[in-house]
């Protein structure tokens, strides 16, 4: 992989509650800068609570973790990376542009630039024209195309996404998957990717982590040695096929049985 | 095929006489059997003066009616801003500081059940009979507490996911209040505040019954009814009526206005 570490997991564990449930176990990971690393598992296996971590929006009960070589906590503070989550999580009183503009008002950019920058990102992902719509005239694969315009807007290098496209329909989750590699190559953006499905894992990713549940851990990492780009025809080649069976195979192994989204 | 053929202007304006037009009838309704149905019925004057006779008490009084309105309408308005502000601040307080909003809240909520107009003669006795200020505070406390609840609410139902994206942004609290905590707290602060421009109004004329300036609405009302002026008390209760629903319209216009974005709006607008 590329020589430059922009996220460092050591020895992380974490618990919830006091003697609770033990969320994650001994997790060991490092993700050079670039890279499209997925996170798949069945529910409960600490895949998101891994992602918040990385993130600093949850603490480690122990363990360190470094993003571009700073303390989670810095690196938030410093608005290194840029997240997705599951819901588009925008804000039904402001506006399409004003939503993609969020993270930058809070930068104090003035607002010709937040303009220039606004349109840009709606030309990335393909919503010209619907600047002043607002959240709720839009559809939900419209609100994530958003929610990710948001994320990159004020260009950071690592995106942290958990299961962005969950709740959407196979077609256009299919669609954004290709949107997003496309952003991906242009940005040059390192992403780390939640999702409990396993085309979709083998689809974009440069490496798949597998997880297991209780405790979350990490069980296998598979490199997925697919050529880049990736396309539409990518999904019916032989390869594609056998990575995903091995992605399978690997959670089987793991000894949990998985949904039936696959 | 002719409906669909037939204009625009046309076919919204059915629509709108399909709305407002059963509403309309009943209106109407209502206010035929005001003027005949009860006289005809036998009921007397002092029960309920047709409506032909308190319309002419409200011409003859008009001017008195009015400036008296206008007076109460004010104490009411004061009451309302005042009672409403201190509300919104103290929510505010106490979302930032949760265990302060813990610890107060049980007794906000109790306080919530107390009939505060019952305190009108108090208030008359703090301030003094003649002042608006008795009134005018009688109308803030009835204001208050809901404003407070609701508001409170509104700051504090966020979804998690909004907070966690202001948390990675590494927004300080002042920012996830301004960008998230009141816009969302807002339609519940509308539902509040529509309340609080009845409350206000009924305050206001409540406070008045216990003694003001002979020109308030409230101190018409009581010494028209001690003359066996039913006509004249009538017309001034359809004053303040008038005044109550123009308060609560302009508060609702206020809400369409501020949350053209939120549900409860759009639905209205089709």
């Amino acid at each position: 992989m590329t020589a430059e570490t922009v996220v460092a997991a050591r020895g992380i564990s974490k618990t919830f509650g006091k003697g609770g449930v033990t969320a994650l176990q001994d997790i060991d990971m490092e993700v050079g800068r670039g890279e499209f690393i997925s996170l798949i598992g069945p529910s409960g296996c600490g895949k998101s609570t891994l992602l918040r971590l990385i993130g600093d929006l949850v603490e480690p009960s122990s363990g360190e973790i470094l993003v571009n070589g700073k303390t989670a906590h810095r690196a938030r503070l410093d608005r290194d990376y840029g997240i997705v989550f599951q819901a588009a999580v925008l804000y039904d009183w402001r506006t399409v542009a004003k939503n993609i503009a969020l993270p930058l008002e809070l930068t104090g950019w003035s607002r010709a630039k937040r303009a220039e920058r606004v349109a840009e990102m709606l030309k990335l992902v393909e919503l010209e024209g619907f600047e002043k719509h607002y959240p709720w005239q839009l559809s939900g694969g419209m609100q994530q195309r958003v929610s990710i315009a948001r994320a990159l807007s004020f260009s950071p290098d690592l995106l942290l996404m958990d299961e962005p496209f969950g709740a959407l329909d196979e077609m256009t989750r299919e669609r954004l998957n290709a949107e997003l590699l496309r952003i991906w190559a242009e940005t040059g953006s390192t992403v780390i990717f939640v999702t409990h499905s396993i085309s979709e894992a083998v689809y974009l990713s440069t490496r798949v982590v597998v997880m297991s549940p209780r405790p979350g851990r990490i069980t296998s990492v598979i490199p997925i040695d697919l050529p880049q780009p990736r396309t539409f025809e990518t999904r019916e080649e032989p390869r594609f096929f056998e990575l995903v069976t091995e992605v399978r195979e690997a959670l089987h192994a793991s000894g949990e049985l998985v949904g039936a989204d696959e | 095929m002719t409906s669909l053929a037939e204009p625009y202007v046309e076919r919204r304006t059915r629509k709108r006489v399909r709305k407002w037009g059963p509403a309309l009838v009943v209106f109407g309704i209502g206010i035929a059997a005001w003027q005949w149905l009860l006289p005809a019925l036998g009921i007397e004057r002092y029960l309920l003066p047709p409506l032909s006779d308190v319309l002419q008490a409200f011409w003859d009084n008009r001017s008195e009616l009015l400036s008296g309105g206008w007076i109460t309408f004010k104490e009411a308005v004061g009451g309302f801003l005042l009672g409403c502000g201190t509300a919104f601040l103290l929510a505010l307080v106490l979302a930032r500081w949760r265990p302060l909003g813990n610890a107060l809240m049980p007794y906000m909520i109790a306080a919530n059940a107390v009939p505060i107009v019952a305190f009108a003669p108090i208030t008359n006795a703090w301030f003094g009979t003649l002042s608006p200020w008795s009134k005018v505070v009688i109308a803030a406390v009835l204001c208050f507490f809901p404003v407070l609840v609701n508001t409170l609410r509104g700051l504090t139902s966020v979804r998690p996911e909004s907070l966690e994206l202001m948390r990675s942004y590494a927004a300080p609290q002042r920012t996830v209040f301004a960008r998230v905590r009141i816009p969302n707290s807002l339609p519940f602060v509308f539902t509040a505040l529509k309340i609080a421009s009845v409350l206000a109004m009924i305050g206001a004329v409540v406070g008045d019954y216990f003694g003001g300036s002979t020109e308030a609405l409230g101190v018409q009302i009581v010494s028209a009814v001690s003359l066996a002026q039913y006509e004249t008390a009538w017309a001034a209760i359809l004053v303040a009526s008038m005044l109550g629903i123009a308060f609560y319209a302009s508060v609702a216009l206020a809400e369409r206005l501020v949350l053209s974005w939120h549900p409860s709006v759009r639905a209205g607008v089709e």
